[in-house]
């Protein structure tokens, strides 16, 4: 006879007893913290209705020929090849593909060297804490229309720079069509490092001070142990920064109204602005469905493959 | 006694509800913000005003475009205001449609509307199953460029008379450090300049074939191969104004920085307030001197369904009082803009609002795009138009390739 049970008979008898304590306990399973599933409901029914309803009905009526006021009068694909074929969704699409590359990683670059200089235990830390934040507390139009002020070539950085003594200095992204984006991407930056790097450098603060000593005695360079230590200890701050990053990008609307409203000519358009104005200005909105449903489908694309990997994975290591 | 007593208070309530009647409030929302809009339409709150009811003004700043969209979630949210302006045409069709707008069919027909607006085409618009759902209060056309005097001067060539001399002088213009074309950079402007261009130069059949009847193989031929070399030149003459609003650009011309605008008769108003003549300071060249003929585009007033009676009674007062001949003749004079009844006398009206009077009486008129052509086919042009006017990378030959694809899917 066995004196260690092997595993498999283990897990057997384990799964065994518990699914007839299952069977016992079924009725109160489901009362089990009703306070805190009652407080739920309201989310639930908010996440289902509107959320989850909102984009089925969207994606529905994107294949009608809606124009002010919704109907149902189905076209197929109609709205999808007349999308397509828009030199303005092209031009857009192009944009918040620029726009999102270079956000993401400056982003998290340029946000987490701040983060990592900040703990140094510097002195004032509290005070450029704040400084750095700053901006993110102001609107996407204000943010907007404060640098279309400073890249304006009669008020702005050139102005002052010629001033200075730079005759020939020239810096005016937003009436160039093929650099504009990057005056776009400029605001944005401004407007969102703060917040990144606040939470980069809680994260920083909840590494265990044992690892940078044991790191310091091991002899690893700086640069090694932020890159090959602390940053995949930070992972699940990486992946909320991430994902409030993303969110921005997509939105990315008001910037572009107040900064250029699309302008020069269509070079700075972006999707959401796309959808507004066929949906508002159009009075199409069929085409504006077509077009958010577009975008819903990119960000899908990006999430599932990530979300099975996350998540499905653990299941198979079981 | 007793009697007294309660006779009196009863005499003393009935007196208290028998006094006048009381003035009812309405909201009226616009978007006519710049210095000569703003006196028109304080024309049109006064009016209202001394008849007894109070006009709140809604005024929206950023043009139609950025109104007509909170226009019309308030009608479709359920916060209807009690009277709102939209430009003769389509863009309340579907609100009518939907049954969201008061029929005015009672008044117009006791008032005898149909008789006194001229062009009939401006109660067309308003009429959906033979009910007329709207007022037209004036009529603007696009057809004109103003000419400043004051730069043609500086450059030391004369005035042009039509577009071709236009052309001829821009050279000039730009050796003057004058921007020979003064354009604004929202899409609506370079949308609008362009169909000038294109009934001045491709002719009135051409712009009927494709804006009437939508028909593609029109836009795609040799007429508007013409209006797409003519708005390819324009295009380098507007290169340096880098102005958003269209009476910033206005103002250019108004200061003599640049040589013309082309630019609808609502401009009119800006050089009045500016307090310039017309023929010494500016002139202007109706179809730009080449087609003499205006389009009858401009503004109406919707009146969207109020619960309350007594609202209902106030909008139709205002609907009638908007066509009275009293304030059309203030109303227009401020505005720059044409009555729409015929039988008004604009004496003090200056010399473009003249010429643009007989040209309507002679008849030369056109239906405006927004009453032919659905918002979105708009919209699309107007994207087509901001790309091809904002930057010469895309030639006239492919601009009128996609617009030729535009028309034909045109609804």
């Amino acid at each position: 006879m066995a004196t260690e049970a092997s595993p498999h008979a283990v897990r057997g008898f384990a799964i065994e007893a518990a699914s007839r304590d299952a069977v016992a306990r079924r009725p109160n399973q489901l009362l089990r913290n009703l306070n805190a599933k009652i407080a739920a409901i309201p989310m639930i029914l908010t996440a289902v209705f509107v959320f989850f309803g909102g984009t089925i009905w969207t994606i529905v009526y994107s294949f009608t020929d809606s124009k002010l006021l919704p109907r149902l009068k189905w076209v197929g694909f109609d709205q999808y090849e007349r999308l397509w074929e828009q030199n303005r969704w092209i031009i857009s699409i192009e944009n918040i593909l620029i726009y999102g590359a270079l956000s993401l990683v400056f982003s998290l670059v340029i946000g987490f060297v701040l983060a990592a200089l900040m703990d140094q235990k510097i002195r004032f830390e509290n005070t450029f804490r704040t400084i750095f934040l700053y901006p993110f507390a102001l609107s996407f139009i204000v943010t907007g229309l404060v640098w279309q002020w400073i890249l304006n070539p009669e008020y702005g950085i050139q102005s002052v720079v010629r001033s200075l003594g730079w005759t020939s200095f020239a810096f005016d992204p937003l009436y160039d069509q093929d650099i504009v984006i990057y005056g776009i991407l400029i605001a944005g930056l401004w407007q969102g490092t703060g917040l990144v790097m606040c939470l980069m450098l809680a994260g920083l603060r909840g590494i265990d001070e044992d690892i940078w000593k044991a790191a310091r005695v091991d002899g690893i360079p700086m640069w090694k142990t932020y890159l090959l230590i602390i940053i995949p200890m930070m992972r699940p701050v990486f992946i909320t920064t991430l994902v409030l990053i993303a969110s921005g990008i997509v939105r990315l609307y008001d910037l572009v109204v107040a900064q250029t409203s699309g302008g020069p000519g269509i070079a700075s358009e972006v999707p959401a602005k796309y959808v507004y104005d066929k949906m508002f200005l159009g009075q199409n909105l069929a085409q504006g469905f077509a077009a958010s449903t577009m975008m819903l489908l990119s960000v899908l694309v990006v999430l599932i493959p990530w979300a099975y990997l996350e998540f499905g994975g653990r299941r198979r290591n079981v | 006694m007793r009697y007294t007593l309660r006779t009196a208070a009863f005499a003393a309530s009935v007196a208290f509800f028998s006094g006048p009647a009381m003035s009812t409030d309405l909201e009226v929302t616009h978007w006519w913000t710049s210095g000569g809009e703003a006196a028109a339409v304080a024309e049109l709150a006064k009016a209202f005003d001394a008849s007894g009811d109070k006009w709140i003004d809604g005024a929206i700043a950023g043009s139609g475009g950025t109104a007509r969209p909170i226009m019309i979630s308030r009608i479709t949210g359920g916060d209807p205001m009690g009277a709102t302006q939209f430009n003769h045409g389509r863009q309340a069709e579907e609100l009518v449609q939907a049954g969201l707008m008061q029929d005015l069919t009672e008044i117009a027909t006791k008032e005898k509307w149909a008789e006194l607006v001229h062009p009939k085409s401006l109660l067309d618009s308003c009429t959906f199953e033979g009910k007329i759902y709207c007022v037209p209060v004036n009529i603007h056309s696009w057809q004109w460029i103003w000419l400043s005097h004051k730069a043609f001067a500086d450059a030391g060539v004369p005035v042009p008379t039509n577009w071709d001399e236009f052309v001829a002088a821009a050279p000039a213009l730009e050796k003057a450090g004058k921007i020979p074309l003064a354009m604004g950079n929202q899409p609506w402007q370079s949308s609008g300049a362009f169909g000038v261009i294109a009934i001045a130069i491709g002719g009135i059949d051409a712009w009927k074939a494709v804006n009437i009847d939508k028909n593609a193989e029109v836009a795609g031929g040799p007429e508007y191969a013409k209006v797409f070399k003519a708005a390819a030149d324009a295009r380098a003459f507007r290169k340096n104004s880098n102005v958003q609003d269209w009476n910033q650009a206005t103002n250019l011309v108004i200061t003599g920085a640049a040589g013309g605008q082309i630019m609808g008769d609502w401009a009119q108003g800006e050089f009045q307030v500016a307090g310039q003549v017309a023929g010494k300071d500016y002139s202007c060249l109706p179809g730009l001197g080449v087609n003499k003929l205006i389009s009858t585009g401009g503004d109406a007033f919707y009146f969207p369904k109020l619960n309350d009676p007594e609202k209902t009674a106030a909008q139709m007062r205002l609907a009638s009082l908007m066509l009275s001949k009293e304030v059309q003749v203030n109303f227009n004079l401020k505005k720059g803009s044409l009555p729409v009844r015929g039988d008004v006398d604009l004496a003090a009206a200056n010399d473009c609002m003249k010429q643009g009077l007989e040209i309507l009486a002679s008849g030369n008129i056109l239906p405006d795009g927004n009453q032919t052509l659905s918002p979105d086919t708009q919209g699309q042009i107007e994207d087509l138009m901001t790309e091809f006017w904002s930057s010469d990378a895309i030639s006239a030959e492919d601009a009128q390739k996609k617009y030729a694809e535009i028309i034909a899917a045109a609804d």
